[in-house]
């Protein structure tokens, strides 16, 4: 479990992707991004935001208890991270396995590769890039405390729900204030996991 | 809510993080240690008018490779796309590293020496001026060029050219809103530094895709918005911004004085002025109340195309609040009445007492880098430095002093950045040289720009890469980018920052400075351009601006090292700086006050009529800054948004994606759908950043405000139809020998229509 974390408003993002842009220089990740930028009302609203790892902690990262090579750590203090490249045979399970999309296959290379929490940076005492730049605070990295300091009364949610399927993460999300819910519907329902049917 | 607390552990943190806030957020002095031998210089971003700090990461061969987010009290480490890429253009391959020269534009360009270049551009003036006058050379600055340079262009103007044809392309940006400062306040700057942003109750942006054209202001937004404040915009389109706002007016394109002076109507008719302030502070209110009086809400909802509520509901909103604040951008000032749309807002600030205290007042959102500072120090055609006007005897005394000149040396007044393209079209003006500007793709109505450049006998440019004007040129100078030199820009707040040398500039290259210099002293006047570098001319502005309304005296280098930014007027080196104005309500006329004036809206100048029946208006994307020039050559803003398109309402029936033909009385290009519910019915939106065939400003209208002499970018009567295929979007031109940036052509040709790339809302899925 993390002392500090990412916390994603969509509320305030503006969908100007400086996120992904920052992401693509960091150190760590330079010249790929791993942030995807979402149009979650894309027929009838000019909302955006952005998705970063969430660094699941209940059950614990499943892209890494999905893969077949032991390739995605996951440290101490709750990081999940990118695929270990002696490792990785790019089979993308992973991929399958991750409720919110995140990881991404670079198919020539055969590596996996997402957000590690600029790993690079935090340890440096740095915030991750994305949030660091993050124009509007849509990335806001710090602790819960910080977060309420800045903006009074913001609630957040780290628990979401795939169908029955509840997935508590390390990342977490400000919901509005008047529609809290628990836990966040987290997407279409996860139906068979290796290959177990868990809607039921 | 979660059942567990958040956050988690924090005595497990990884290494370092508790102490990065407890370090002020400041990580320099860890991460300026040794990262593989790299170091970070402070500077602040080349682009928009926020002045975001950062830090550019210089390698061990002294070649910036990178950036770093930098805690500097505007932009508290934020940066927007184009600030992350901006460090890119600084090493590449499209960089011009030679001058460029052709005899006649049928010619292709040759590289040449440095001596060949200047000899042939000083002959040229000679030889243009000698048969028609001085008045036939003109010069046109830029607003992304540091103060110093500025300074330096009007000088060069006025002193080695000696013509009275000497303006910038800030012409396009906010002079409109510094035409309507300068008559109701007597000083041309926003009135509150964006920190007042956060005291807000009532926050108004009128006309300003802030989550676009300045990301990193949001956070101001939102911080407001955080401690309860309300947010009203105007604009016709659904905005990120507009689509938190506890109210959105969606107003027609060109309407914006109707709608102000009826929400002032309104303001009037419910009591809620401030009776005081006006009585104190103001002249002006007894003919402005007796003008809005007309404007009924209903007769704004008819102009206006909204609701008569939302009129009331702003009114009621906005003079109810304790302290509220109005900014606003290009929305209302791209227009032919582009003064008067500010003196509207400014009328209804005043009326409600709304100035010059902290959460209450008036700010206009600057473009460009230097959008405030361009053109405070002589680089518009009618200002002296230090914003004296060049019409008034006392302030051509001063500034003939200054330079060393007599006051019959020193021309008049020249004419603004369009009617000087018509002066080219009637050969009144034969030679020009362009500096840092980019007209083909930023002027409006480019057949006749292009016209107009055509006729020229001798154009030389200055950029550092070969921009589509430049390409049209007979000489192309290339000099530094900004992180090759060292100056000031002033923000939008009229803070003044400095930008630091964070490289060498590559071989070939030099700066404005230098190159302004030799040409000087090539025309005989090199005695009065001895500056080895941007300090010394900085020392020459602070004394050219002592004394005046724009005071820089009592900022230094060093000051400004020190402070991260002072805002002026700053009279002495220990004056901490005037971040707000009109504090007890007074301005900057002599009778220190408010001069509120009357304003009668009229319709824009292109009529709609059968043939051309809906509203055309464009704008920025948050990938792109101006003209593109450098912009769409860096790979990821490339890629962020490839293209331009037009933005329809889905009343209209074309599919997401389709090609749609904009068809205006300049002409008709042919753009992908983007079928949205985020704009009106009767309007369209085009980007502006590329050129033709895909320029919005191939259909913009070319006519001027009459005092502030700015285009009506943002409203053209048009139609739409559908059409056959896109136009594909041309690569920017690149020198000779070079090759097109790779990576960035495989998306600049890509045909597929857009993807929402800032979010805008689409009507069907694609």
């Amino acid at each position: 479990m993390m002392g500090r974390t990412i916390f994603i408003d969509p509320g305030r993002c503006i969908g100007c992707q400086a996120c992904v842009s920052a992401c693509r220089e960091c150190d760590s990740h330079r010249g790929k991004s791993m942030i995807h930028l979402d149009y979650p009302d894309e027929g009838h609203s000019v909302a955006s935001l952005p998705t970063v790892c969430m660094h699941c902690e209940d059950p614990v990262a499943p892209c890494a208890e999905v893969c077949p090579a032991d390739a995605i750590l996951v440290t101490a203090d709750g990081v999940v991270q990118q695929a270990d490249t002696t490792r990785c045979i790019g089979c993308a399970n992973c991929v399958n396995a991750c409720p919110f999309g995140v990881p991404k296959i670079d198919l020539q290379a055969k590596l996996q590769m997402k957000c590690n929490l600029c790993y690079d940076r935090t340890a440096y005492g740095l915030a991750p890039m994305c949030a660091t730049v993050c124009p509007t605070g849509a990335l806001f990295y710090g602790t819960l405390e910080e977060l309420q300091a800045e903006r009074p009364g913001v609630q957040v949610a780290d628990s979401f729900t795939f169908g029955d399927v509840v997935v508590s993460t390390g990342v977490a999300m400000v919901v509005p204030a008047d529609k809290v819910q628990w836990p966040v519907p987290g997407g279409l329902p996860i139906v068979e996991v290796n290959g177990k049917d868990v809607a039921r | 809510m979660s059942s567990r607390s958040l956050p988690l552990d924090p005595s497990i943190a990884p290494p370092g993080t508790r102490n990065f806030r407890d370090a002020g957020g400041i990580p320099a002095d860890q991460w300026h240690a040794d990262q593989n031998g790299e170091t970070l210089v402070p500077t602040h971003c080349c682009f928009c008018g926020v002045q975001c700090g950062m830090y550019l990461r210089v390698n061990r061969a002294g070649k910036v490779f990178g950036v770093e987010p930098r805690d500097h009290d505007i932009n508290r480490m934020r940066l927007c796309p184009k600030g992350i890429n901006a460090y890119q253009q600084v090493n590449h391959p499209d960089r011009l590293t030679a001058p460029l020269m052709r005899r006649s534009r049928d010619e292709p360009f040759r590289e040449a020496s440095w001596e060949e270049a200047l000899d042939f551009t000083v002959a040229e003036i000679r030889r243009i001026q000698g048969a028609h006058g001085n008045d036939a050379f003109g010069l046109l600055g830029g607003a992304s060029l540091f103060s110093e340079k500025t300074y330096l262009v009007g000088k060069f103007g006025r002193v080695a050219l000696k013509t009275r044809h000497v303006d910038y392309n800030g012409r396009l940006c906010m002079v409109s809103a510094a035409g309507a400062n300068k008559l109701a306040f007597g000083i041309d700057r926003a009135g509150n530094p964006f920190s007042d942003i956060l005291l807000t109750d009532c926050l108004l942006i009128a006309g300003s895709n802030v989550g676009e054209c300045f990301p990193v202001m949001t956070q101001y937004l939102w911080g407001a918005r955080d401690r309860g404040a309300t947010l009203i915009v105007v604009d016709p389109r659904e905005t990120a911004v507009a689509r938190t706002a506890d109210i959105h007016v969606a107003l027609k394109p060109g309407t914006d004085a109707a709608f102000f002076n009826a929400v002032l109507n309104v303001v009037i008719s419910e009591g809620l002025t401030d009776e005081q302030f006006l009585a104190e502070h103001t002249t002006g209110w007894d003919e402005v109340r007796s003008t809005v009086a007309s404007y009924t809400p209903e007769r704004a909802a008819d102009i206006c195309g909204i609701p008569a509520s939302q009129v009331v509901q702003v009114a009621r909103t906005f003079a109810g609040a304790r302290r509220a604040m109005a900014w606003h951008a290009r929305g209302i000032e791209h227009h032919s009445q582009g003064v008067e749309n500010c003196l509207t807002v400014i009328n209804l600030c005043a009326a409600t007492g709304n100035l010059g205290k902290p959460g209450a007042g008036y700010g206009t959102i600057t473009g460009q880098g230097n959008g405030q500072g361009g053109r405070e120090h002589g680089q518009k055609a009618d200002l002296l430095p230090g914003g004296r006007s060049i019409t008034d005897p006392e302030h051509r005394r001063q500034i003939c002093e200054i330079w060393g000149i007599e006051e019959s040396e020193l021309p008049s007044a020249g004419t603004s950045m369009m009617e000087m393209v018509w002066q080219m079209q009637r050969q009144e003006i034969r030679g020009l040289i362009g500096i840092c500007n980019n007209p083909f793709v930023s002027l409006p109505n480019y057949a006749t720009v292009k016209a107009g450049y055509d006729c020229l006998e001798f154009h030389a440019q200055f950029d550092f890469f070969l921009s589509e004007t430049a390409a049209n040129a007979h000489v192309v100078f290339p000099v530094t980018t900004w992180a090759e030199d060292e100056g000031v820009m002033a923000n939008a707040e009229a803070r003044v920052v400095k930008h630091n040398k964070a490289q060498e500039p590559p071989g070939g290259v030099r700066t404005d400075t230098w190159v302004m210099c030799q040409l000087a002293q090539r025309l005989g006047v090199g005695d009065k351009f001895v500056f080895p570098g941007s300090r010394e001319v900085f020392e020459e502005l602070r004394i050219a601006s002592a004394g005046t309304v724009n005071d820089y005296y009592g900022i230094t280098y060093e000051r400004l090292e020190e402070s991260g930014g002072i805002s002026w007027p700053c009279p002495s080196t220990d004056h901490p700086g005037t971040p707000r104005l009109f504090e007890d309500g007074q301005t900057f006329h002599p009778d220190r006050k408010v001069h509120m004036q009357v304003v009668e809206w009229h319709p824009p100048m292109d009529p709609y009529d059968e043939e051309h029946p809906m509203s055309l208006t464009t704008g920025r994307t948050v990938a792109h800054f101006l003209s593109g020039n450098q912009t769409r050559r860096l790979g990821a803003l490339v890629e962020q948004t490839p293209r331009p398109w037009v933005e329809i309402h889905p009343s209209h029936g074309f599919r997401n994606g389709a090609p749609v033909r904009v068809v205006t009385r300049r002409g008709s290009g042919v753009f992908p759908a983007l079928v949205t519910e985020a704009i009106r019915p009767d309007t369209v939106f085009i980007p502006y950043h590329w050129p033709v065939p895909t320029a919005a400003n191939a259909l913009t209208i070319d006519a001027l405000d009459p005092r502030s002499k700015i285009p009506e970018y943002k409203v053209c009567a048009c139609r739409i139809e559908a059409a056959e295929r896109i136009d594909e979007v041309p690569a920017p031109p690149t020198g000779p020998g070079r090759q097109a940036y790779p990576a960035a052509q495989v998306s600049r040709t890509d045909p597929l229509p857009p993807t929402s790339p800032q979010g805008r809302g689409t009507a069907e899925r694609s």
